[in-house]
């Protein structure tokens, strides 16, 4: 299984060699006791190692880096609470299916189980996170389990893999051989859809009257991208994507009905609602997109395509599954297909288009809308990486920005982690450095990890941060307000500090926006200025995101702006 | 409905408990867990009772075979595989009793494996419905203590998992 040469290295330096040979040119992490003789020999390594001040950080950053890049991101920390620090990043890149690998520090072999000083049984926290996960009890196993890692984390339906390390096992000596193969019986993920099951598919599409593409994350991560518009295109059919499904098809693309479920369109959820075949691309019908499941999509057949088997027939019935890779899938498919009667529906789409339109009311003409300053950021930069943190500011950054490419909004989906954004888009900077890097964000989510300024500003990462700054954990705020009689218990969070001065004291550009007439000036001067910088922009601070479904509803059942 | 479920897995300090962990995260229930290596020493045998509709039962399937180190997952439960038990039942006995117990345990195909003054414990393998009829017969003379090993089964004939 091996070939090449064999070297005598100790643990952490065969680590170091392990990463190189994956291709790995960058690390997220954090040093610490137990991570030590891996550090010592980084020292003396080509890895470039972006020092995070929260190991959190670390693992949101790994996972921007592999979200803009297509690549495996990679994160290390320390063992106990170094490696509890992970938990929430890790599990932010498994519901989202994103390749990292994290590597920690352990404790030594001989202390293990002894409630030792640092010690955490990581291996067993992550196990319901992880898409697999190691504790290297034999030295000699390091370069397998690496190798095995990094296959693992890429292939089939992404994931995080964690590989922990004991202190003992980075010291010893070893002979090192790196495998050129992974062998593993248990994991062998289909990525060819099966043709039979294919040419079915292509023949409900040819006797549908109201298809409707319904495309994931799965899109972006298999890079199907392309088929996925030449498939729209062919048949002549609507596309609705996920929140991980945006960027993979342009906004502004005729066929493009926008993102669809709670906060979708109100013509993608009437679309889903009134189509007779679904075609659903890389997505897992989660229940921020279906709503009421009894109620979803009533007299629609469903086309699930899904590299994970697991996915099919878990939330929705589906009447015709294809478990492969997006992308080949949509290759094959593609051959079988032609265009279908749909003409009529994609006039009474359009008609819907034109009938209820996203938007929104000003206010006042003094008040910045925040739905404006998305525009606005849409309009001075585009082509950019849109990172978000959790709240209303990602709707709005999902429903107000104008996606061109592929890998141009990331954003934490599943877990819907407040924190995500600033470090993830720190992590897309690094992996991307010709693009420039917004992170949209709200005040609340901000302060949950707005200590890597003191990162963006040692590593010279100039990304900028947009605050919509209203005074709220908005969208709980916005939830009291229409479920639960207006009690705004413990949402205000006005007064908690000066952001401007904030990215001031950490060497960082900080910029404020009171006026609708300032926003665009200074969101262009940050992206100028080419420094990692903040923008305050005080915002309404009752504004909602509309349209809503409330949860558990009907997704046809929206509160609109001038209903409520 | 009752599915039993043979799961190969590779022969690894942990397996189990990620095996195990995915149940209950899931919220599946399990009746009853019996594991073993098999033939082959790198490989271990998981066999799993658990309760469910087929959608429940598919679920639990795809969900196990996604675990790396789950080799094969195959639902063998019904009149094409062979089930067993193993039971040792520790039961109150004295010099009255203790030939009606004895009778008992013959007439199950039983074996008594320990006698003491007061008590006795019979051995007993067969399906569930074989060991709960010899519990309740047993039952009538005290049960001191009781352990079960969880279900295994196996395919009839020369088919595999």
């Amino acid at each position: 299984m091996t070939t090449g040469s064999t070297e005598k290295v100790n643990g952490a330096k065969a680590l170091i060699k392990c990463l190189e040979k994956e291709g790995v040119d960058t690390l997220f992490g954090y040093p610490g006791g137990q991570i030590i003789p891996f550090y010592n020999e980084l020292y003396d390594s080509d890895l470039r190692h972006i020092l995070v001040r929260h190991e959190q950080a670390s693992a949101h950053a790994a996972d921007g880096y592999a979200r803009a890049t297509g690549k495996t991101g990679v994160c290390v920390s320390t063992s106990g609470p170094g490696a509890t620090n992970l938990v929430t990043g890790i599990a932010t890149a498994y519901m989202d299916s994103v390749p990292i690998v994290a590597l920690t520090g352990q404790v030594p072999r001989s202390l293990i189980g002894n409630d030792a000083f640092q010690e955490a049984d990581i291996t067993g926290i992550t196990q319901p996170i992880t898409k697999h996960n190691y504790l290297v009890q034999d030295p000699q196993e390091i370069p397998r389990i690496v190798k095995e890692a990094f296959h693992i984390a890429s292939t089939g339906r992404p994931g995080p893999v964690l590989i922990d390390l004991p202190k003992d096992v980075q010291n010893i000596e070893i002979d090192l051989q790196y495998p050129d193969k992974v062998e593993l019986r248990g994991y062998k993920p289909t990525y060819k859809g099966n043709t039979q099951q294919i040419k079915r598919a292509a023949g409900e599409i040819a006797n549908s009257c109201r298809p409707i593409i319904y495309a994931g994350g799965g899109v972006i991560s298999s890079n199907a991208s392309a088929e996925l518009i030449e498939l729209a295109e062919t048949i002549l059919a609507p596309v609705t994507t996920t929140l991980m499904g945006i960027s993979s098809i342009p906004t502004e693309h005729p066929l493009y009905v926008g993102m669809l479920g709670m906060h979708g369109c109100k013509y993608a959820n009437y679309a889903i609602q009134e189509s007779d075949l679904i075609i659903a691309v890389g997505a897992r019908f989660d229940d921020r997109v279906t709503g009421k499941v009894e109620s979803f999509a009533p007299n629609a057949r469903i086309i699930h395509i899904d590299v994970d088997p697991a996915e099919i027939s878990k939330n929705v019935k589906v009447h015709i599954p294809i478990v492969g890779d997006a992308k080949q899938v949509l290759k094959s498919l593609i051959k079988y297909i032609k265009r279908c009667n749909s003409a009529e529906w994609i006039e009474k789409i359009n008609h819907w288009k034109k009938e209820y339109p996203l938007g929104y009311s000003q206010m006042s003409p003094d008040v910045i809308m925040p739905q404006f300053v998305v525009k606005q950021i849409s309009e001075a930069c585009k082509d950019a990486i849109i990172v978000t943190e959790v709240g209303q500011h990602q709707m709005w950054a999902a429903q107000y920005f104008n996606y061109s490419t592929p890998r141009t909004f990331l954003t934490s989906g599943g877990l819907g982690t407040m924190g995500y954004g600033f470090p993830a888009a720190m992590g897309a900077k690094v992996g991307r450095p010709d693009k420039t890097v917004i992170n949209i964000s709200g005040d609340g989510s901000f302060q949950m990890n707005s200590q890597e300024l003191a990162t963006v500003v040692q590593n010279d990462i100039p990304v900028v941060t947009v605050i919509l700054n209203n005074g709220y954990l908005g969208m709980v705020r916005q939830w009291q307000e229409l479920f639960y009689d207006r009690r705004y218990s413990c949402t205000c969070i006005k007064g908690s500090v000066d952001f401007v001065k904030l990215a001031e004291a950490y060497g960082a550009l900080g910029l404020r926006a009171e006026k609708p007439s300032e926003v665009r000036p200074a969101i262009e001067e940050a992206v100028r200025s080419g420094r990692p910088a903040i923008v305050d922009v005080i915002v309404e601070c009752e504004a909602n995101v509309y349209p809503m479904v409330p949860a558990g509803a009907a997704i046809n059942e929206i509160i609109d702006q001038e209903e409520h | 409905m009752k599915h039993t479920l043979a799961i190969l897995v590779e022969n690894k300090a942990g397996v189990l408990s990620r095996v195990a962990a995915l149940f209950s995260r899931r919220g599946y229930n399990i009746d009853s867990l019996a594991v073993g290596v098999t033939e082959d020493p790198d490989i271990s045998r998981i066999t799993i009772v658990v309760h469910g509709d087929d959608h429940v039962v598919e679920q639990v399937t795809k969900q196990l075979n996604k675990l790396i180190d789950v080799i094969k997952v195959s639902d063998i439960g019904g009149d094409e595989a062979v089930e067993r038990e193993l039971a040792l039942i520790k039961v109150s006995a004295d010099v009255d009793t203790r030939a009606e117990i004895i009778q008992i345990a013959n007439i199950f195909r039983g074996r008594i494996v320990d006698v003491a003054p007061k008590s006795m414990t019979v051995e007993i393998t067969g399906d569930e419905g074989k060991i709960q009829a010899i519990e309740k017969l047993l039952r009538q003379f005290g049960i001191k203590e009781l352990v079960r090993t969880g279900k295994i089964a196996i395919v009839r004939g020369s088919k595999k998992v």
